[in-house]
């Protein structure tokens, strides 16, 4: 990595790896006996090392000027690295606390091992982990191809890509010692927090500075899904975040809000983390490597515009319905009710648009697995964005909230949409990226897709019946005007349920497995590539006048 | 429109305003008016604050993820309101920094825990809870009785919390170790501030059983004990026509 930056960027490189590595030292001085200086001396070895490999690099020769008339893709091909090992260790850690649904006491007596622990640990592994890392790596080479502009400097993606990791590690790291904000989807505390932004603001200024040189005069589609990402997100972030620590010397802080106010803000945050980091930033990705896996364009460029402003306008509104018949003032619950039902029109644009764009292509659907993951996706995205709709109307609510049915409406979206867009993705870009005629076993592939496909629906079939059992033995009256069941008996029906479910989620994470296996294969294989090199470069540096500019 | 956004996505910067002003306009009318307090959060001037040892034990309760399979929120609904007690009131976690309110019950709600069970049952059920509830799925914390509870700095927590606006005054500060040892130790001299400073109804007990040692069980088993407890406003303001 130190050999294709310059010289200026290795020494500037080292320069923030020393600061980091200081501020570790400070953190692990300051938070002596305090879980503050467990992290402080992990960032201080980790960014030790970069310190070193970057001081080892120093005297390589300058990189080739010839670099810059090709795309970089080097922290992509890192990134799709990062998403499968991160999704083998969230999904592992989603399938383990499955199972501990089914046997309580696989926890050895150990603080770690128990549920609310581990929960965090899939949550934040699979969203930031797996899904982040898939999201900036896909960016980087999304943006470039857009453009047709190499990214500004080599040393910010990394920076982006391996700090972004770095808040990853911390954040599990965290969870597994019993360090959480308690909010969920912004567990890590503020520490992390506050370099989450730092590594924020410089993927925000990568995506400007790289648009700023664009040799395209419009802007496709996926980068304007990318961008809402990265900027709503940062919007989340900072006000969902705003605490105060007991010291600096301690990780603990205590939330600025309260009770009521504290509880919209978290679910404004948590509903748009799903809408803007698991929705925007994966349509993106759909809106580039679908059309080009598939050779032909998007269906229609007015649908992605109408569903691109409806999204971003619309679901910013739609928290709130997450607290139905809760102490939340009420014109709140209907407001976030009336925006939720409205959000269908955009969600099932982008559905229908990805889904129309095959339309003609259906053979090639039939024969390749890879546009059958991202075919199904979009069937995914249609059907849970339709049963979120559903759900947010108050008396469905009623019925579904606290439930399994939401769980069971968030692996849709996350198995069967979120997943299964990542992986079609990454199999269309490992063989481009890598200059491979091909993945290395189309076969596997296909077992991938159905691991994945079946394991979706035994995980979502059972959590929709286990929901509604749940839900409404709770409500149900007998004769004599009293409630039927005891909470122990609605638990006790859940447990076939949650069997079931913990085999589906098994069969998920096998597919993910297979498809590391495979991925790791294709990168490694030595078949010669007939590719043709030269159609994948950006345009030429010479600066041409573009019309109407 | 689509001449417009024709020019639009040909402007880099054009696009980042739009996308901030479009995403902007949800989360401010919706979080804005709610910190005008009045039509959002009853009035409760009995409500009393946690002491020093609910605060540490509402943070192993955090730790633990207890809030992953327990709510905190009854809803205005008649079978809820049946099974669990008189629907929440905002006012009701206004000193909640974060709020618990939950979003799963893989367990039961325990807004209204306080007071349902002994400390015996709470301790024995953290043990082990499938001795007290034989199909129980929720992990053991055996070794919550184990673990010395941390009250040196319980003063910090209680000055950040103050700093979000928590009525703690100097004085709780000053003493919120000392309170929290007295809490769990009622035979010590401390035990008297405790209920002098948080009120003569605060539980002041051997919460785990055991005189020697506080523990995180105490401290956790004393904030379950004060669950739905700081106010009875919950009681006096239920207003059946709000239950559906
Ligand atoms: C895996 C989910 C899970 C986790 C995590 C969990 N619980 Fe439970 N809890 C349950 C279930 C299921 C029940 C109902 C069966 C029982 O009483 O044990 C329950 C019951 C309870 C009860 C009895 C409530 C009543 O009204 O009968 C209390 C009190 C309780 N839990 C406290 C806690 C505390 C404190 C923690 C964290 C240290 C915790 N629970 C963590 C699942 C969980
Ligand atoms: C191997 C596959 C997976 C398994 C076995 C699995 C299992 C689980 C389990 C058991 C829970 C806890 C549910 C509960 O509290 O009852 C959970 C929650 C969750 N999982 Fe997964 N999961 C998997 C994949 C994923 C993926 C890929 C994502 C996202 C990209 C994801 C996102 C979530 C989220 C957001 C929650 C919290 C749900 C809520 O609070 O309602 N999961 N998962």
């Amino acid at each position: 990595m130190a050999s294709q930056l310059t010289r200026n960027e290795r020494l500037l490189g080292m320069a923030i790896a020393l600061v980091l590595t200081a501020s570790g030292v400070a953190m692990a001085a300051a938070g002596r006996g305090d879980l503050l200086g467990t992290h402080g001396w992990m960032i201080a070895v980790l960014a030790g090392a970069a310190v070193i490999a970057l001081m080892r690099g120093l005297d390589a020769p300058e990189p080739d000027p010839g670099r810059l008339n090709e795309y970089y893709d080097a922290p992509t091909k890192v990134g799709i690295g990062l998403t499968m090992v991160w999704g083998v260790i969230g999904m592992f850690v989603g399938a383990w606390v499955a199972w501990l649904l089914v046997f309580p006491d696989m926890t050895f007596d150990a603080p770690w091992a128990s549920f609310g622990r581990l929960r965090p640990v899939h949550t934040s592994g699979v969203v930031f982990g797996f899904g982040g890392n898939a999201l900036i790596a896909t960016s980087f080479h999304v943006l470039q191809r857009t453009t047709r502009a190499r990214l500004p400097d080599q040393l910010s993606p990394w920076f982006v890509l391996l700090g972004y990791n770095l808040f990853c590690i911390i954040a599990a790291s965290g969870y597994l010692m019993g360090l959480t904000q308690s909010r969920e989807y912004a567990e890590p505390e503020w520490y992390a927090d506050i370099w989450l932004v730092i590594v924020w603001v410089t993927y925000f200024s990568i995506y400007i500075r790289t648009l700023k040189r664009r040799k395209e005069p419009h802007i496709y589609v996926a980068n304007w899904y990318y961008m809402a990402f990265i900027l709503v997100v940062a919007i989340l972030h900072i006000v969902n975040n705003l605490a105060v620590p007991i010291s600096l010397g301690s990780a603990k802080s205590y939330s600025l809000f309260s009770g009521v106010q504290d509880a919209m803000t978290q679910w404004w945050y948590g509903h748009n983390a799903v809408a803007f980091f698991l929705t925007s930033g994966f349509l993106g990705m759909m809106y580039y490597y679908l059309p080009k896996k598939a050779g032909r364009p998007i269906f229609s460029y007015r649908l992605s515009i109408i569903s691109f402003w409806g999204i971003t306008f619309m679901y910013m509104w739609a928290g709130s319905h997450h607290l139905h018949y809760t102490a939340l003032p009420q014109w709140v619950q209907t407001l976030g009710m009336t925006f939720s039902i409205m959000l269908l029109v955009p969600s099932w644009s982008s559905a229908a648009n990805a889904l129309l764009t095959l339309n003609g292509a259906w053979h090639r659907v039939r024969d390749d697995a890879t546009l059958r993951f991202m075919m199904m996706a979009a069937v995914f995205y249609g059907l849970s964005t339709f049963e979120g709709s559903f759900m947010a109307i108050r008396p469905v609510n009623s019925l579904s909230h606290y439930t399994d049915w939401t769980v069971g409406h968030v692996h849709a979206g996350a198995l069967g949409w979120v997943a299964l867009i990542t992986f079609g993705s990454i199999y269309a870009a490992v063989p481009w990226l890598w200059k491979k005629p091909a993945m290395y076993s189309a076969k596997l592939v296909e077992v991938h897709f159905w691991l994945a496909l079946a394991g979706t629906l035994i995980y979502v079939f059972a959590m929709w019946n286990s929901g509604l059992t749940q839900g409404l033995m709770w409500r149900t009256y007998n004769e004599s005007g009293t409630l039927s069941y005891s909470f122990i008996d609605s638990l006790v029906a859940m447990h076939p349920y949650y069997v079931a479910r913990a085999i589906g989620g098994t069969l998920f994470l096998l597919g993910t497995l297979v498809g590391s296996y495979n991925i790791w294969m294709t990168v490694r294989s030595t078949v010669p590539h007939p590719v043709d090199a030269t159609a994948d470069l950006p345009a030429p540096a010479a600066p041409t006048v573009l019309a109407g500019e | 429109m689509f001449g417009f956004h024709y020019k639009l996505e040909r402007n880099a910067i054009g696009l980042v305003v739009a996308v901030i002003i479009a995403a902007s306009i949800g989360g401010f009318v919706e979080i804005a008016p709610l910190f005008t307090i009045g039509g959002t959060v009853e009035k409760a001037p009995d409500m009393r604050l946690y002491t020093p040892l609910e605060v540490a034990g509402r943070n192993i309760y955090m730790r633990e993820g207890c809030y992953a399979c327990h709510s905190q929120m009854i809803r205005t609904l008649q079978d809820e309101v049946e099974r669990y007690g008189p629907y929440s009131l905002a006012v009701e976690s206004q000193y909640d920094h974060p709020h618990l309110w939950g979003s799963k019950r893989t367990g039961p709600d325990i807004a209204r825990l306080g007071g349902k069970y002994s400390d015996a049952w709470h301790v024995a059920h953290l043990t082990n809870p499938r001795d007290v509830v034989p199909e129980s799925k929720m992990p053991r914390y055996a070794w919550l009785a184990r673990t010395l509870l941390k009250i040196d700095d319980l003063g910090l927590h209680l000055n950040a919390l103050q700093t979000t606006g928590v009525p703690y005054t100097g004085e709780m500060i000053a003493h919120a170790s000392a309170d929290a040892f007295g809490q769990a130790t009622p035979d010590d001299a401390s035990a008297a501030g405790v209920s002098q400073r948080y009120g003569e109804a605060t539980q002041v007990r051997l919460f785990d059983g055991d005189a020697r040692t506080v523990t995180e069980m105490d401290a956790l088993v004393a904030y379950l004990q004060i669950l739905g407890r700081l106010s009875d406003v919950a009681y006096a303001a239920a207003d059946p026509s709000k239950v559906e």
